[in-house]
């Protein structure tokens, strides 16, 4: 589990350091998942150490985003002014996501003959 | 007798009042949701969001303070970002097998998330500075807010946790609808695959085990936006 842990805020902190040093605009943490992918796919030793934390973690994704969320108390203001603009900006690009999404990969999944099952 | 007014006095300082307020809210949302059947409506995070938000304002406790407890949770985003790989590299198989609708289905996703979601909040006259976090609303949460840090490193977080958690509630009610998406052959992913793109975390809580496995963090996009803004 230490050793999970470490591994983890390792790969995290390298992820932050390249995206610093490289001044990309990424965060660490997505470079730091890109870097543990590939470590997964290389040894079966980090495989086996990493996995069973990483899905702890994932588990209880949702609760991380708890304190973020509270943050609207701190927006009172911008949720008055624009809080109905935003919701809607919200709902309906993510119906579109939805939808575009949807057709383009059964689109491209007929046209390159490559979806699964 | 202490007065309870002292006593709260000295307990609202300290980090472990909000920590434990976020657990126990986040526990509350839990039970909630699952007594109703996990309905889409009944999401934990918005539940323990609210009750939150009440006890904030209830005892007038600034954001600021709260956020000395909950930063503890808070933190813990960048590793699961990090941890996201394994449920990509778990299902790398079957990403390998439908790359291209998958590559092409995020891309044509990511893109019109973004310009539908800026055209519409500039039709409504929302300003520059949230304009820029509606557009990373569109990227899985962790990464979203991580994003949104990033491009606004300081001073306007707080506008952009505002932008996260609406992404999430709007994506906890809308997440089911990802069932229209497509055909028999391509279901599994399509499904995933879409979920995700919009909200992968809640959509995993939401659709069932076999489609939410399926993890997707679309990293393309991030560097025109993040260029816009710098």
């Amino acid at each position: 589990m230490i050793a999970a842990l470490a591994l983890i805020l390792l790969f995290q902190l390298g992820g932050e350091a390249t995206a610093q040093a490289l001044a990309l605009p990424l965060p660490g943490p997505v470079l730091g998942m890109i870097a543990l992918v590939a470590g997964l796919a290389l040894s079966p030793r980090l495989r086996a150490t990493v996995t069973p934390v990483a899905d702890g973690i994932l588990a209880h994704l949702s609760l991380l985003f708890v304190p973020a969320g509270v943050g609207l108390v701190a927006q009172l203001d911008v949720i008055r002014s624009a809080g109905p603009a935003l919701l809607l900006a919200l709902v309906v690009s993510s119906l579109a996501a939805i939808a575009v999404g949807a057709l383009t990969f059964t689109l491209v999944a007929r046209l390159t003959g490559s979806a699964p099952e | 007798m202490t007065d309870a007014a002292l006593i709260w006095s000295y307990l609202s300082r300290d980090p472990l009042v909000w920590l434990a307020a976020t657990l126990a809210a986040y526990w509350i949302g839990d039970r909630l949701s699952l007594a109703v059947g996990r309905k889409p409506w009944a999401n934990p995070v918005l539940i323990a969001v609210l009750l939150l938000a009440v006890l904030l304002v209830g005892t007038g406790t600034p954001y600021r303070a709260y956020f000395e407890g909950a930063q503890f949770v808070h933190f813990l985003l960048g590793p699961a970002t990090v941890s996201l790989a394994v449920p990509l590299w778990r299902n790398a198989p079957l990403l390998k097998r439908a790359a291209l609708p998958v590559l092409a289905a995020l891309v044509a996703g990511s893109v019109t998330a973004i310009v539908v979601a800026l055209a519409v909040a500039a039709a409504f006259g929302v300003d520059d500075v949230l304009l820029a976090t509606v557009a990373a609303k569109s990227a899985t949460a962790p990464v979203a807010i991580g994003v949104a840090e990033f491009t606004y490193a300081s001073g306007k977080e707080a506008v952009i946790k505002c932008g996260g958690i609406l992404k999430i509630e709007a994506g906890g009610t809308i997440t089911p609808n990802a069932e229209l998406v497509s055909d028999g052959s391509g279901k599994v992913v399509a499904r995933g695959t879409t979920a995700t793109t919009l909200y992968n975390v809640i959509g995993r809580a939401l659709t069932d085990a076999a489609d939410g496995e399926l993890v997707m963090v679309r990293w393309g996009p991030y560097s025109t936006w993040g260029d816009n803004a710098s």
